[in-house]
């Protein structure tokens, strides 16, 4: 049995800055995702994850390949971490054949289930019950697979997320629920609407599993967490849940400036920066600085490359609005 | 194998044969094992399959149907209980919104082959939030296949269609024809979803119904027999696919068209089928179209006030009388 707080060891040198680079993808990409939709390139919305990416990086960096993610609308990173490249990303969010979901489903349904990502959800706590399903299938099986939903601040205060914990806990499911907690549910700060300090890991006592709280900002923090939590689920001491504190650099979604957000908090927090926290961690192993340099650039030039290649995309064929309703490949729901 | 079992015999028996078939069929729902289900439809399948085939869950509609469809998607072929079907309400987020759209706004890169059974519709006295007829509200969402099966053969049939369909499927199992007897589905049974039965042929009006209006469809009918008035009677038995050309199929024989639906007048499921046959076979009709739906009211209690709400053979009968002399 592997006990909860079982020292794990941080990653080398070489891993991190793998790590880094990852995270240096997703914050190109949502900067990329925010700069297309202001040339009105991406349409409808996009709610981005610059800021959070070492909640999704440092949790997949724990992960088998095989384990099953489950993501919200704020999810990129998680298409991301799970190896979704930027350009079927951002061909998604702009609407071209060559997208992720063929562009049916944008921004806030990435999905890549070859990866076994299954889905980013738009409906705020509704995947919480999927990943305890997975979870329990894997357990049928007999896979050795566990899952993961990631899952925002404000799905805590939603039926779903209570009784995902609890059918998760009496089944003893190798399920792990992990929240980004970026302090505010869309406009108002999760502390205004909850009675506890931490929303997520504070209730999953009630329900007999055990809540931790780490810095969501720290990818080597947060992959320590992920792995004791992963290990123990696979072991069959059931689900675990982890607390990531974090915080978006953007708004909510689309053009929101967050002005509801107080400037010392954001200063504060923009300090805090889940890159620079990596940064400090590499200049500790002794990589120079030079090298952290050139894996943001490969990560820029990957993306600057991805938004071309998604340029020159050709839109749907719009007979595909009629396919993929059945598994038939069809729509056809009448004689 | 008996001459004769009832509908809530056949539900267990249509999920014995698949579980028996294909060891990813499993059960969840609550008070569905050791207890064999409020309505005894589950009666026998702890027993024969145990605890890792047969799930009892807490009162927890969201993640009864939320885990199934975790489950489908991944290798497993859940069947999710709902204990009634007005508690579908409780988990609506999942029929509406997850379910019948993660395979297309996915490009279809997923599948969720589960099945919802749930107990649906009145008769039994349980008052307005336990007896609605709730099969209208599935059909206003793309994406799902409903069933709605009128006798134990088709139950046993269709169920093993269900189960076996890789698209989600809301099978709606009639509380008052629980108790109904007929013969038993022959071994192999298996009736393909979107296909309507002609269950009694006639050349004067067509009678269309579903679930527990196809025996008070086939009551009107004989009593109009002894008037002279020949009624055809189609079991829709799916609402998803919806076989509309056996619909149209009677019509160019009779000519007239009379829907017999529990759920209510208002976003009933014969408004779909009418407007059908409005587009497609207007030329076919001779008379005005009615429809004996319930009444846009929440359902009452007391049998003489549910009487007045929903269809009844007395009500049929006089709808046709008046179409057949237009």
């Amino acid at each position: 049995m592997t006990g909860a707080r079982e020292a794990v060891a941080d990653p080398d040198a070489t891993e991190l800055l793998a790590l880094y680079e990852q995270m240096a993808v997703v914050r190109h990409t949502e900067q990329a995702a925010h700069d297309l939709f202001l040339s009105g390139l991406v349409k409808g919305t996009t709610h981005l994850a610059a800021g959070q990416e070492a909640v999704a990086v440092g949790a997949s960096a724990a992960l088998r390949e095989d384990d099953y993610v489950f993501a919200t609308y704020r999810g990129h990173h998680h298409a991301l971490a799970r190896g979704a490249t930027p350009e079927e990303c951002l061909a998604e969010l702009m609407s071209r054949a060559s997208g992720l979901c063929g562009a049916k489903g944008g921004s806030m349904h990435l999905t890549k289930a070859s990866a076994h990502m299954l889905g980013s959800y738009a409906i705020v706590g509704a995947h919480l019950p999927m990943a305890v399903g997975a979870a329990w299938s894997a357990r049928l099986r007999g896979t050795g697979q566990i899952a993961v939903a990631f899952f925002g601040d404000g799905a805590t205060n939603i039926g779903a997320f209570h009784e995902a914990l609890n059918l998760a806990a009496v089944w003893t499911l190798p399920v792990l629920f992990v929240c980004e907690n970026n302090l505010y549910m869309e406009y108002t700060p999760i502390a205004d609407v909850t009675a506890v300090a931490s929303p997520a890991a504070d209730r999953a006592p009630a329900y007999g599993i055990p809540g931790e709280v780490v810095d969501g900002n720290d990818v080597v923090a947060v992959r320590g967490a992920v792995t004791r939590l992963a290990g123990r689920a696979r072991a069959g001491d059931g689900p675990g849940l982890l607390e990531a504190r974090t915080y978006r650099h953007f708004g909510h979604s689309r053009a929101d400036p967050a002005a509801y957000r107080p400037a010392e908090e954001v200063e504060r927090w923009l300090k805090h920066d889940p890159l620079d926290v990596a940064r400090g961690r590499l200049t500790g192993l002794g990589v120079p600085a030079g090298e952290v340099d050139a894996a943001d650039g490969r990560a820029a030039d990957l993306v600057r490359a991805a938004v071309e290649a998604a340029k020159d995309a050709p839109a749907p064929d719009p007979g595909q609005a009629l396919t993929d309703v059945w598994a038939d490949g069809g729509a056809r729901w009448r004689t | 194998m008996a001459d004769v079992t009832t509908y809530r015999q056949a539900v267990a028996e249509g999920l014995a044969r698949e579980m028996r078939r294909d060891p990813a069929v499993v059960c969840l729902g609550e008070d569905i094992g050791a207890a064999g289900g409020v309505f005894k439809t589950t009666a026998g399948l702890y027993e024969e399959f145990g605890p890792r085939r047969v799930w009892d869950t807490p009162i927890s509609e969201q993640a009864i149907v939320g885990a199934a469809m975790g489950a489908a998607m991944t290798g497993m072929r859940p069947v999710a209980e709902i204990m009634f079907a007005d508690f579908l309400a409780c988990c609506w987020d999942y029929l509406a919104n997850e379910i019948p759209k993660v395979r297309y706004m996915t490009g279809g890169q997923v599948t969720v082959p589960l099945v919802v059974r749930t107990a649906n519709g009145g008769g039994l006295g349980f008052g307005a939030q336990h007896s609605q007829a709730a099969e209208n509200w599935a059909l206003t969402v793309p994406g799902l296949k409903i069933a709605a099966p009128a006798t134990p053969a088709d139950v046993t049939g269709m169920m093993a269609a269900a189960v076996r369909s890789d698209d989600p499927v809301v099978f709606f199992e009639h509380k008052a024809l629980f108790a109904a007897k007929g013969p038993p589905a022959p071994p192999g049974h298996v009736v393909e979803l979107g296909e309507a039965a002609v269950v009694r042929e006639g050349d004067d009006v067509t009678l269309v119904a579903l679930a527990a209006t196809v025996p008070v469809a086939l009551a009107a009918a004989e009593r109009l027999a002894g008037e002279g008035i020949g009624c055809e009677v189609i079991d829709l038995r799916c609402l998803v696919p919806l076989d509309a050309m056996t619909v149209l199929g009677s019509l160019a024989k009779t000519s007239r068209l009379v829907t017999v639906e529990e759920n209510p007048y208002q976003g009933g499921w014969g408004g779909t089928l009418v407007s059908i046959v409005a587009d497609e076979g207007f030329g076919l009709l001779d008379a005005p179209v009615r429809r004996v739906a319930a009444a846009c009211v929440p359902l009452p209690f007391a049998d003489a006030l549910e009487r007045e709400v929903v269809p009844t053979a007395d009500k049929v009968v006089t709808t046709v009388r008046d179409l057949s002399t237009y």
